[in-house]
């Protein structure tokens, strides 16, 4: 099968560990992954923060980029969500475009994808892959799947992590409350590695953690899915 | 035009606000065990109704249809209260509204008024109005005497006293009641028994608000819980009803709708122990001078645009506050309004009707977008859809700001990827801000970020300097 | 400049909201339970809740020696010995120092638990069921709906109507509730 990686900004400015985890993945699984060079960001945080004008024209260009593929892959539930569920009322039509973990049970079928990651892991839904998407349990499946890793349920995981784009800088204070109790009921699992399937709230959560030295690492999901005995995860420095 | 005071004269921005408010532990003790007790309720008092979906659906469009038809559901409504010896008042705005229940009180000599909890009269400040008219308004709901006697503000739609704790209630009583009680709650519900009763027995005019009213009949729907309600729709010689415009529904049959998802959603009941439905007057049983004052303020405002006018179905559950995580760590008086939490970051700016209010203009962004009032919403009001829609208004209001310049800059960079993936490359010599592959300080606005979290510093090689080095 | 009547209709105008589609209803319009469900539920709510055959009998248990109010129209046998019974007129005060009142119904729900007054013989005006502070509801069990949209079939809404479920309670303080405000404190009913 075909499919293009959408990588998102940030995952491909800060975070191409996770975009080659999904590379790594979806080959493995057989699909031929393409990757347009012209891609940049889908406007998700100009509209959110009330720039609509200028989210149109990263929206327009998001589906000339993409539209030649019958499937995009985002390991981004907020941005697939901004794709799928706000570019129609930009008067856009959306190029179909899956969260990594719909687009492996869905469209592949799959639940197993034959990953080892040997530690205890926690994992948060993300808001946008939860009620915007809908991915429902598929992540959870996906992770239950994996060999060699214990799978621990993480307190509150539906209460949103306080990240937000800009409402983390805009409502700096709000967004620190609420990511202290999303930090609080990590620790209190005991895992070693959070785990969701949106960088830009590992970005915010493990920032905290790492600010706190907690200990803890932030792994996309991506990365989990791929890690393998043969070739396993490692940290990125 | 006067200012509507559906917000309090000289509130902080939400961000403002909310810094003071967070600053409160007792608060966010308060708010974490109440929200946290009523939304586990709620969960279950949902989960046992199979249809509840299809209820929302219903719900939803009963609201829709209201809206698109309050020209003939109003004037339905009218005549059928009017043909049942009611009076029909219409109020264009706050200070309308006011002045028709006052000089409705001064034509019956009253000096005092009794009240059921109504959000309506909250919005157009009726109790402060009436007070500069000689009028002394007693409210009668336990959380809005508590509000009332500890002179504050309310900071939730269902429970205006949500913020205060039994043992606060308790302070507040015994100095305004001059009475000794425990912090049991069973005791501090006796003891506004006993303060409101001698009240109930010998006001002669109440005032209330309206659930809903049913357009075909004319009848006035209102739900309550502790009687307070029925005393002063039953007893008083003279009611006064203030509503929205807002608040019908077409049919008897409609509020079959309401009655199943109104208390599961607010008070996580299967039906709360009170609701009283009136037409008119009644001979005999009851007041026997009905008026009612159909509000405006801001509504048909509202209504005219497409996508904010969605905020008109909301019922007053609050369902959405007490699942709102930002609600739960700021309280409601952060929002500076009547109606706090996720539907008062969507209502209030539309009722204020001006985004050049820096305070009404904040409130859309007192939200991480998180979705969970829409999940629960019993009308499927899609309010993150509601918050970014007024984002967008009130950066147009702006105009050109730092922020807006910023904005601007980046939607260029992004709409070429060559211009993206210089701005990429520069942007990764902060790697020489990074230690241990962190950043930890960053100036402003990147500051407030770091305030309280690390940047991972930005890699050496893209993925996309990958993928064109490795697959290209 | 135009009345508010007029401008308020006028800005209704001119927001010009299109119509609405038809409205769905595929949510459940009756129900499968009856007369047990109804009883738990109402006792859910700390209702106290009698099966009884013989209503008098169990009236001369619960109400001889008190001062109830007795509305028009209840049966003439309910009206037992024992108890003094008072009757209308009353005054406000005379209801408020009555021990109880005792009524019958115009339907209840089993699904929530509810029952619905509504002004009519054996029940008198809303005054009558709110003032004392003890009420017993006697309730038919042909009378019991299975959901609140077949007893809004049943009901008619020109009359003054009281939905009441459970004694008067309030949820005011940290969002639990408790039994007990302005209403009857307490609310014993009798399915026969």
């Amino acid at each position: 099968m075909k499919v293009a990686l959408f990588a998102t900004c940030l995952t491909d400015t800060f975070y191409p560990s996770t975009a080659k985890a999904v590379v790594r993945l979806l080959e493995r699984l057989g699909c031929e992954v393409s990757f347009p060079l012209e891609q940049t960001c889908c406007g998700q945080m100009h509209f959110n923060t009330g720039y609509r004008s200028h989210s149109v024209p990263l929206a327009r260009q998001y589906t000339e980029v993409f539209e030649s593929f019958d499937h995009v892959v985002a390991p981004s539930g907020s941005c697939a969500g901004m794709v799928r569920e706000v570019y129609p009322t930009l008067g856009v039509s959306p190029v179909p475009t899956h969260e990594l973990s719909e687009f492996l049970v869905d469209v592949l079928g799959v639940t197993d994808v034959g990953a080892w990651f040997p530690h205890r892991v926690t994992y948060h839904p993300t808001c946008h892959s939860l009620r915007m998407l809908g991915v429902g349990d598929k992540p959870l499946k996906l992770l239950s799947a994996v060999r060699a890793l214990d799978l621990v349920e993480l307190p509150a995981a539906e209460t949103c992590c306080g990240f937000g784009g800009t409402f983390a800088i805009k409502n700096a204070e709000t967004s620190t409350a609420m990511l202290a109790d999303k930090m609080r009921c990590v620790l209190d699992t005991g895992a070693e590695v959070l785990s969701a399937g949106d960088n830009s709230c590992l970005m915010h959560i493990g920032g905290g953690l790492s600010r706190l030295k907690a200990g803890v690492r932030t792994v996309h999901l991506a990365e989990i899915l791929a890690s393998t005995e043969e070739d396993p995860w490692r940290a990125t420095p | 035009m006067a200012r509507n005071p559906v917000t309090w004269l000289g509130s902080p921005t939400f961000p403002n606000a909310a810094r003071t408010a967070l600053a409160d532990t007792q608060l966010r003790q308060n708010l974490r065990k109440a929200t946290g007790t009523i939304r586990a309720r709620r969960a279950s008092a949902v989960a046992e109704m199979p249809d509840w979906e299809a209820l929302r659906l219903s719900g939803e469009a009963i609201k829709n249809d209201v809206l698109s038809r309050l020209e003939v559901l109003l004037p339905q409504l009218e005549e059928a209260v009017t043909a049942r010896g009611g009076t029909v008042h219409w109020a264009r705005d706050a200070e309308e509204a006011n002045a028709i229940v006052l000089r409705l009180c001064r034509e019956n000599d009253a000096t005092e008024v009794v009240k059921v909890k109504s959000m309506a009269t909250a919005e157009i400040g009726l109790n402060e109005a009436l007070e500069e008219g000689g009028v002394h308004a007693i409210e009668t709901d336990l959380a809005e005497l508590i509000v009332q006697l500890g002179d504050d503000r309310p900071s939730h739609i269902l429970v205006p006293a949500i913020h205060r704790n039994r043992s606060e209630i308790r302070e507040i009583f015994q100095r305004r009641m001059g009475i000794s009680v425990s912090d049991e709650p069973a005791d501090l519900a006796e003891a506004a028994r006993l303060y409101l009763r001698q009240k109930f027995l010998t006001t002669k005019v109440a005032v209330s608000g309206a659930n809903f009213a049913v357009a075909d009949t004319g009848s006035i729907v209102v739900l309550e819980s502790e009687g307070n309600g029925r005393m002063c729709l039953t007893l008083p010689d003279t009611l006064i009803t203030v509503m929205g415009i807002e608040k019908l529904v077409p049919t008897w049959q409609d509020l079959e709708v309401f009655l199943q998802l109104l208390p599961r959603s607010s008070t996580a009941e299967r039906m709360n122990p009170y609701t009283s439905v009136w037409t008119g007057v009644t001979p005999g049983d009851g007041p026997q001078q009905f008026h009612l004052i159909l509000l405006d303020n801001g509504r048909t405002a509202s209504l005219k645009d497409t996508v904010g006018r969605q905020a008109l179905r909301c019922i007053r559950c609050s369902a959405c506050l007490n699942v709102c995580p930002v609600y739960e760590r700021t309280g409601g008086q952060s929002y500076g309004s009547v109606y706090p939490g996720p539907i008062g970051a969507i209502l209030t700016p539309q009722l204020v009707g001006d985004m050049h209010d820096k305070q009404a203009a904040s409130l859309p962004y007192a939200s991480s977008l998180c979705g969970a009032c829409f999940e629960v919403c019993p009308v499927r009001i899609d309010i993150p859809s509601v918050l970014t829609h007024l984002r967008a208004e009130a950066v147009t209001a702006k105009g050109r700001s730092p922020e807006s310049v910023a904005m601007a800059a980046a939607a260029w960079m992004f709409r070429d990827a060559k211009r993206y993936e210089r701005a990429q490359k520069l942007g990764a010599l902060a790697r020489l801000l990074a230690r241990n592959g962190k950043i930890t300080s960053l100036p402003w606005p990147g500051s407030k970020w770091t305030s309280s979290r690390d940047v991972p510093a930005p890699p050496a090689e893209s993925f996309r300097e990958w993928w064109r080095k490795n697959r290209g | 400049m135009a009345d508010a009547r007029t401008e308020i209709l006028n800005r209704i105008r001119a927001a010009k909201v299109a119509p609405a589609g038809p409205t769905p209803r595929d949510y459940r319009r009756t129900g499968e339970g009856g007369v047990e469900l109804f009883a738990e539920r109402v006792a859910d709510y700390r209702a106290i809740v009698h099966a009884v055959s013989d209503v008098p009998a169990k009236l001369r248990e619960l109400l001889v020696g008190k001062r109830i109010v007795a509305p028009a129209g209840l049966p003439a046998d309910w009206l037992v010995d024992g108890v003094e019974w008072l009757t209308e007129p009353l005054s406000t005060e005379d209801l408020d120092q009555a021990d109880g009142v005792l009524t019958n119904c115009a339907a209840a729900i089993a699904d929530t638990g509810t029952i619905v007054l509504d002004a009519g013989a054996g029940q008198g005006r809303r005054a009558l069921t709110l003032l004392p502070d003890y009420h017993v509801c006697v309730v038919r069990t042909d009378q019991v709906a299975a959901s609140v949209p077949e007893a809004l079939e049943r009901l008619d809404p020109l009359r003054p109507l009281t939905f009441i479920s459970g004694p008067s309670a309030t949820s005011d303080i940290e969002l639990n509730r408790v039994e007990g405000v302005h209403g009857p404190r307490t609310l014993e009913v009798l399915i026969t």
